[in-house]
C-alpha cells in the first residue's frame, strides 16, 4: 500500500518533467501547426547550458539563465530557420526540425564531447525529505515537483488572465481571424517559440542532474515527448497534461509490478507449450512489464492513432 | 493530373529518349567494376545499390504520395531478416532455390507487413501518418530485440549465401558476382518503380498528394491510393532488404531500427524529391560521405547535418532540384552565361567553406585531443593546432571568401535573371 | 594493393590508401575497427589511444618485430554498426593488413568473426587474424567460435565465475538482486549469475532477476525503489554506458548501501559522474590491477601513458597485453604475413603480464584465462585515478586464473 503513494509520487515526478516538455510543445503546434521534432534537444541545451553555469556561478544562476538562452536561441531559430521553411509547406517544416534535432546533437558532442557531465544535484537539496515505509523520497524531488506545478500555474494565468494569453488562445482555435484582427501574428509566433523552448530549457536544466547529461538525452526523450501530445490531443494543453501524468504513472507502475505475458495469456485461455526451445513465440511468453514499461506509451499511440485520430482530448485532426 | 496526361505520357514509354539514361545507367554499372577493381570500391558500391533501391521505394512515398514516414527501415529489415532465413533454410534442407531469385521473398515479406500495417496507418496523411510511422517504428525495433527467435537478438541472423545451387556455375563467392546480381536487381527494381510511378494508381499517387479533396472528387478513394503506394514501397524496400542480406549475409538490429529511418529520410531529401533520380544522386552523395569523409575526420556527422539543414532550409528540392534549375538555361542556349557568375562566386565560397571547416576541425582538436598532442594535420599540412596562427588563417581565409561571395552574388544573380528569360522576352 | 592504390574508391581514398602504403610499407599493420565517432566515440577513441601507446611503448621503441618491423595502429570508424563494420573490414584487408582488433559490441563481434571465417575460407591467400580485446559474449568461444578469432578479455562467464567465488566468501550476502538490459549480453549475465550462485551458495536468495529495455530508459527510480524494498544485499548488472550510470546513480539515491557489482562502471566519465556518491558501493569486475600499480613496468608504462594523455585512462590493461602477446607470436612465428603460424603461436601462449599474472591461451577455443579481480570504486590509495577525477579503482578481490577449467563447446576447426 505505501509502495503505491511511493510510485505515485514518483511517476508524477516523471510526469510533470514530461508536461514541461509537452506543455511547450504543444503550444507551439497550436499555433504553427508544425510539431517540433527539435524539442527535446532544446531541453539538452537547457541542462548544458545549466551545468556550463553551474560550473562558475552555482546552480540557481543555472536554473535563472540557462532557460532565457535556450528561449533566446529557439526565438532565433523561429525567426531565421522555420520561418523561411515555412513557405514550402508542412513536411518541409517537420523535416528541418528534425535535420535541427540532428545538428543540435552534433554541436554538443562538438563542443561538451560525448561523455556524461558530472552536474549533479546542489548541495542545499541533497537529503531525503521523508520517507515512506522506508522507501526516501529525496528533496530534489519534492523541488522538481514544486518547480513543474509552479511553471503550470504561471502558464495558466498567462493564458487565461492576461491580454498576451487571450490573443494566443484565440490564435489557438482561430489563426486566421486572429491575423485578420491585426495583431502582428508572426511575434506571437516567434515569442511562443521561445516561451516554448525556454520551457524545454527549465525541464533540461531540472532534469539533468537526476536522469544525466549526456549527449544522448534528448533521443531518449525526444520520441516520447510526440508521443505525449499526440496521445493528449494536438493543441490541447490540458490533454497534454493528462496524457504525461498517465504516461508517467503507466510507466513507473509497469516498472515497479511484475506482470507477466505468461499469466495474462493462460488467463485468456492459451495453453503455454510444454517446450518451449522451438516455439517462435517464446519471447512473447516470457516477457515482463518492466521489459516494455519504456514502449507501451508507443503501443498506446499507436491505438488511439487509429481508433481515435485527434487523441484524448484534441478537437482538431493534426 | 487529369486523365490527359495519363495518356499523353503513355506513348512515350518506349521512346529512345525515354530508354536512353535507362540504357546509359545499367552501361555504366556494368562498367564500374572494371574501372575500381579493388573489393572495397565494390563493396561501397554494393552499398550504394542497396540504398539507392531503398531511397527509392522511400520516394515513393515521400515524394510520390506525400507520405512522411519515420519508420521506412521496418520493411527494409523485415525483408532482409526474412531473405536471410531463407538464406539457412536452402543450407539446412538443401532447397533447389538459386541465390539471385532471393530478393522477391524479401520484397514479398516486405509488402506482406506494410499490408497490415498499411491498412490502418494510412487511412490519414500528414502528421497522423508520420506519428504513425514512428510508433510502429519504435515498437517494431524494440520487439527486434525481444523476439529473438525471429530477429536474432543483437547480434542478428546470419547466413552463407554460398550454400544454394550454382547459378551457370557461379556461386557468389567473390564480391565482384554479387556485384553484378546487385546490378541487376538495382536496374530491374529501379525501372520497375519507374513504371510505377507511370502508371494511374501512380499518377493518383500524385495528384492524392496535392490535393486529396479534388481527387476524392474525381471518384478515387485517396485512401486506397496511399495504400497501394505504401505497399508497393514496402515491396521495393524488401528487396533492398534482401539485396542487403545477400551481401553482408548478416542482417541485425540496425537495419530496422530509427537511425536507419531517418537516414533514409536524410538521403532521399539531400537527392530531392521532386524528381524520381533524386534519391539515386542522395544515395551516392550520402554512401560516399559516410565511407570517404569518415576516414578524413572525426566531425563528419556535424557537416551532415548541417548539409541537410542548409538543404531543407535554401534548396529544398534538393541535389536533384539545383541540376534541374539549370535546364531552362540549357534549353534557352543561355548556360554559358552563368560560367563566369558561378565561377566567381562559388569558388570564393567553397574557400570560405573549407576555412571555416578548417576552424572547426582545429578547434575540436584544440577542445577534445589530448593535452600535450598538440600536432594535427589539415588539408596535408601539419601544423601545432594550439598555436594562433592557423585559426587565425581559416577564420581570415572563411571571412575572405564569403566576403567575395557575397559581393559578387548580385552579379550572379543578374547572369541567372538573365539566362532564365528568353531572347526578347520580357521577364 | 597495388591495385587498390590505383584504382581507389575514390580520389580521397585512394589517397589515403597512398598516404599509409609510402609511410609504411614494412610495417606490420593492425586495423583497429571500433566507434571513433557516435554515442560510443569516448570508449572506441580511448581504447585507440592505449592501443597507439602501446604499440609505441611496447613494440616500436624495442626495435619492433622480426628484423625491425614497426607495428602501425590504423584505425577505421565503425558507428558500433555491423554493417559498417563490415565495410570498414574490407577496405582494410584491401590495404593488405591481417590483423583486426576490435572490442565495443558482441553484436559487431559476432558480424566480424563470422565474415572473417567466411573471408578466410575463400580467400585462402589473403587472410586475416581477429583479435578480440572486449566483446564478452560467451558464444564466441563456445559455438561460434573459430581458428582466427582470439579472445583477449576474459567472458561473461569467466568473469561471474570469478565473481560468485567472492560473493560466496562474504557471509554477509544472503539476498541477491540481478538487473540488465534487455538484450543478449545482459541476459547471459543474468543466466550465468542465477546458475553459479545457485552452485557456489545455495543458501542465497535471488530477490530480483529483472530485464529493463536498452538505451530507453528514462528514469531508473521504479527499478531502484524495488531493489531497496526488496531487502537485498547485494546488485549484480552488466549494464554498460548511460544504462549504467542511472541505474547507479538511482539504486544509490534511494537508499541502498551494500555493493553494486558490474562489468562496466569506470571511465568514459562514468567514474566521474559518479564520484563521491558511488564512493564504496560501485564495484567493477575486470583482468588488470591499476591500483595499486602491480609492477614498476606497469607504473612506468602508465606514467608515459599519462604524459601523452593527462586525460586518458587505462581502463583496458588487457590492450597492452594484446599488442605485446601479437609481437611475441609473430616473433615466434617468424612472419607476420603468414597468419596461420601467428595463430599457431599464439595458440597455448602463456604471457607474464604487467598488471599481475598470467594469461594463458587455451588453445581448444581460443579464449585467454588470466586473473580477474573485483575492483572498488574510491578515492582512497588510488595511484592513478580515472577522468581526472581523483577516484579510481582499487583492487579487493583477485581470483588467480580464473575458469581455467571451464567447459567449452567450440569444435575448433584447423586450416
Amino acid at each position: 500500500m505505501e509502495l503505491i503513494l511511493v510510485n505515485l509520487i514518483d511517476g508524477l515526478v516523471t510526469g510533470l518533467l514530461l508536461f514541461m516538455l509537452s506543455a511547450g510543445l504543444t503550444l507551439i503546434f497550436s499555433m504553427m501547426g508544425v510539431l517540433n521534432f527539435a524539442h527535446a534537444s532544446f531541453y539538452m541545451l537547457g541542462a548544458y547550458f545549466a551545468y556550463q553555469i553551474s560550473l562558475f556561478l552555482g546552480f540557481w544562476m543555472g536554473l535563472l539563465i540557462a532557460p532565457v538562452i535556450v528561449g533566446l536561441l529557439g526565438a532565433l531559430v523561429e525567426r531565421y530557420g522555420l520561418r523561411r521553411v515555412h513557405q514550402y509547406g508542412h513536411v518541409p517544416e517537420l523535416i528541418f526540425t528534425f535535420g535541427l534535432a540532428l545538428l543540435i546533437e552534433e554541436l554538443v558532442q562538438f563542443i561538451w564531447g560525448k561523455d556524461q557531465m558530472p552536474y549533479t544535484v546542489p548541495e542545499i537539496l541533497q537529503f531525503s525529505a521523508f520517507s515512506i515505509a522506508g522507501n526516501a523520497i529525496p528533496a530534489y524531488k519534492v523541488f522538481m515537483i514544486f518547480i513543474s506545478v509552479g511553471i503550470f500555474i504561471g502558464l495558466l494565468f498567462v493564458l487565461t488572465r492576461t491580454r498576451v494569453g487571450m490573443v494566443i488562445q484565440a490564435a489557438l482555435s482561430y489563426p486566421r481571424t486572429v491575423e485578420a484582427l491585426g495583431h502582428n501574428v508572426p511575434l506571437v509566433f516567434m515569442g511562443v517559440f521561445g516561451v516554448g523552448t525556454a520551457l524545454a530549457g527549465v525541464a533540461g536544466v531540472i532534469a539533468g542532474p537526476v536522469l544525466s547529461t549526456f549527449p544522448g538525452m534528448a533521443v531518449v526523450l525526444g520520441s516520447i515527448v510526440f508521443v505525449t501530445i499526440v496521445i493528449g490531443g494536438l493543441g490541447s494543453l490540458s490533454g497534454a497534461l493528462v496524457a504525461s501524468l498517465l504516461i508517467g504513472w503507466i510507466t513507473t507502475f509497469a516498472k515497479a509490478y511484475t506482470l507477466r505475458m505468461e499469466d495474462f495469456l493462460s488467463w485468456i485461455g492459451f495453453h503455454k507449450p510444454v517446450d518451449m526451445s522451438e516455439s517462435l513465440l517464446r519471447d512473447v511468453w516470457t516477457l515482463t512489464s518492466p521489459q516494455v514499461a519504456d514502449i507501451l506509451p508507443y503501443l498506446l499511440m499507436v491505438l488511439i492513432l487509429v481508433f481515435r485520430p485527434y487523441g484524448l482530448f484534441g478537437k482538431r485532426d493534426a | 493530373m487529369t486523365d490527359t496526361t495519363l495518356h499523353s505520357s503513355q506513348p512515350r514509354l518506349i521512346t529512345l529518349g525515354g530508354a536512353l539514361p535507362w540504357l546509359i545507367g545499367s552501361l555504366f554499372l556494368l562498367v564500374m567494376p572494371q574501372v575500381f577493381t579493388s573489393n572495397s570500391a565494390i563493396t561501397i558500391m554494393n552499398q550504394m545499390a542497396i540504398t539507392i533501391v531503398f531511397a527509392l521505394s522511400y520516394n515513393m512515398l515521400l515524394g510520390q504520395g506525400g507520405m512522411l514516414s519515420f519508420g521506412h527501415a521496418v520493411y527494409m529489415g523485415m525483408g532482409g531478416f526474412m531473405c536471410v532465413h531463407f538464406m539457412n533454410y536452402i543450407e539446412d534442407y538443401s532447397l533447389p532455390i538459386p541465390l539471385p531469385v532471393l530478393p522477391i521473398f524479401g520484397g514479398l515479406f516486405g509488402m506482406g507487413v506494410a499490408m497490415i500495417i498499411g491498412s490502418f496507418s494510412t487511412r490519414k496523411a500528414g502528421t497522423i501518418f508520420a506519428m504513425i510511422s514512428l510508433g510502429v517504428g519504435e515498437l517494431i525495433a524494440a520487439c527486434s530485440v525481444i523476439i529473438v527467435a525471429f530477429f536474432g537478438g543483437e547480434e542478428g541472423v546470419s547466413g552463407d549465401r554460398t550454400m544454394g545451387p550454382p547459378v551457370f556455375g557461379i556461386e557468389f563467392l567473390h564480391q565482384i558476382e554479387v556485384y553484378y546480381l546487385t546490378a541487376f536487381w538495382l536496374v530491374l527494381s529501379a525501372l520497375l518503380m519507374y513504371l510505377f510511378s507511370r502508371t494511374p494508381v501512380g499518377r493518383m499517387a500524385n495528384a492524392v498528394r496535392d490535393n486529396p479533396e479534388r481527387a476524392e472528387f474525381l471518384g478515387y478513394s485517396s485512401r486506397w491510393v496511399r495504400f497501394f503506394s505504401f505497399v508497393a514501397a514496402g515491396f521495393f524496400a524488401g528487396i533492398a532488404g534482401g539485396l542487403f542480406a545477400i551481401n553482408y549475409e548478416i542482417v541485425t538490429e540496425e537495419n530496422l531500427n530509427l537511425v536507419q529511418s531517418g537516414s533514409i529520410l536524410l538521403i532521399t531529401f539531400l537527392g530531392g524529391v521532386g524528381f524520381f533520380f533524386g534519391p539515386i544522386l542522395g544515395a551516392i552523395v550520402f554512401t560516399l560521405l559516410q565511407s570517404v569523409l569518415s576516414l578524413q575526420t572525426e566531425i563528419w556527422q556535424l557537416y551532415l547535418g548541417l548539409l541537410f539543414v542548409a538543404t531543407v532550409m535554401f534548396f529544398p528540392g534538393g541535389l536533384a532540384g539545383v541540376i534541374m534549375m539549370h535546364t531552362l538555361p540549357f534549353r534557352l542556349g543561355k548556360a554559358r552565361l552563368l560560367l563566369r557568375p558561378y565561377v566567381k562566386t562559388l569558388l570564393p565560397a567553397l574557400i570560405g567553406l573549407l576555412g571555416t571547416a578548417g576552424g572547426m576541425e582545429i578547434l575540436y582538436h584544440l577542445r577534445h585531443a589530448a593535452l600535450g598532442e598538440n600536432e594535427m594535420s589539415l588539408y596535408w599540412i601539419s601544423f601545432d593546432s594550439h598555436s594562433v596562427l592557423p585559426i587565425a588563417i581559416c577564420l581570415l581565409t572563411a571571412a575572405g571568401g564569403f566576403w567575395l561571395a557575397k559581393r559578387n552574388a548580385p552579379e550572379l544573380a543578374d547572369a541567372w535573371h538573365e539566362a532564365n528569360t528568353p531572347n526578347g522576352g520580357v521577364a | 594493393m597495388r591495385k587498390s592504390i590505383k584504382y581507389g574508391v575514390s580520389a580521397a581514398l585512394a589517397l589515403s590508401c597512398i598516404v599509409s602504403a609510402a609511410a609504411a610499407a614494412e610495417n606490420v599493420k593492425i586495423a583497429f575497427i571500433d566507434p571513433l565517432s557516435g554515442p560510443f566515440a569516448s570508449t572506441g577513441s580511448n581504447g585507440l589511444k592505449q592501443y597507439e601507446f602501446a604499440a609505441d611503448e611496447l613494440v616500436n621503441k624495442n626495435g619492433g618485430v622480426l628484423d625491425g618491423r614497426k607495428f602501425e595502429i590504423v584505425a577505421f570508424d565503425n558507428k558500433v554498426s555491423p554493417k559498417e563494420s563490415l565495410i570498414q573490414l574490407q577496405v582494410a584487408i584491401d590495404q593488405g593488413i591481417h590483423y583486426v582488433v576490435q572490442g565495443n559490441s558482441s553484436g559487431v563481434a559476432n558480424a566480424l568473426t563470422e565474415a572473417i571465417e567466411k573471408h578466410n575460407r575463400r580467400n585462402p591467400d589473403n587472410r586475416v587474424l581477429f583479435l578480440n580485446y572486449a566483446a564478452v559474449d560467451p558464444v564466441l568461444t563456445n559455438d561460434k567460435c573459430n581458428f582466427w578469432h582470439f579472445r583477449l578479455d576474459a567472458n561473461s562467464d569467466i568473469k561471474m565465475d570469478a565473481l560468485t567465488d567472492v560473493i560466496a566468501q562474504n557471509p554477509d550476502i544472503k539476498k541477491v538482486y540481478i538487473i540488465g538490459q534487455d538484450y543478449g549480453f545482459g541476459k547471459a549475465v543474468a543466466a550465468a549469475a542465477v546458475s553459479m550462485l545457485g552452485e557456489k551458495r545455495p543458501d542465497i536468495e535471488i530477490v530480483g532477476n529483472e530485464l529493463h529495455p536498452i538505451g530507453k530508459v528514462k528514469d531508473f527510480t521504479p527499478y531502484a525503489r524495488k531493489v531497496v524494498s526488496s531487502g537485498a544485499d547485494a546488485v549484480i548488472t552488466g549494464n554498460w554506458g548511460s544504462d549504467m550510470l542511472g541505474l547507479g546513480k538511482a539504486v544509490i539515491e534511494n537508499g541502498f548501501k551494500g555493493p553494486i557489482y558490474t562489468y562496466y562502471a569506470a571511465g568514459s566519465g562514468i567514474t566521474a559522474a559518479f564520484g563521491e556518491s558511488g564512493k564504496g558501493s560501485i564495484r567493477l569486475i575486470s583482468e588488470g590491477q591499476v591500483n595499486p600499480p602491480y609492477s614498476d613496468r606497469a607504473k612506468e608504462v602508465y606514467d608515459g601513458f599519462r604524459a601523452r594523455y593527462p586525460e586518458g585512462n587505462i581502463d583496458m590493461p588487457r590492450i597492452f597485453n594484446t599488442v605485446d602477446m601479437l609481437a611475441n607470436a609473430i616473433n615466434e612465428a617468424g612472419t607476420a604475413d603468414d597468419v596461420v603460424a601467428v595463430a599457431h603461436a599464439l595458440e597455448g601462449m602463456t604471457y607474464e603480464s604487467m598488471w599481475g599474472g598470467k594469461v594463458y591461451i587455451r588453445p581448444e577455443d581460443h579464449q585467454a584465462i588470466q586473473d580477474i579481480n573485483v575492483l572498488v570504486h574510491t578515492n582512497e590509495g588510488i595511484t592513478y585515478d580515472y577522468d581526472n577525477s581523483g577516484y579510481g579503482v582499487l583492487l579487493e578481490h583477485k581470483v588467480e586464473m580464473a575458469s581455467a577449467d571451464s567447459p567449452t563447446t567450440c569444435k575448433m576447426k584447423r586450416p
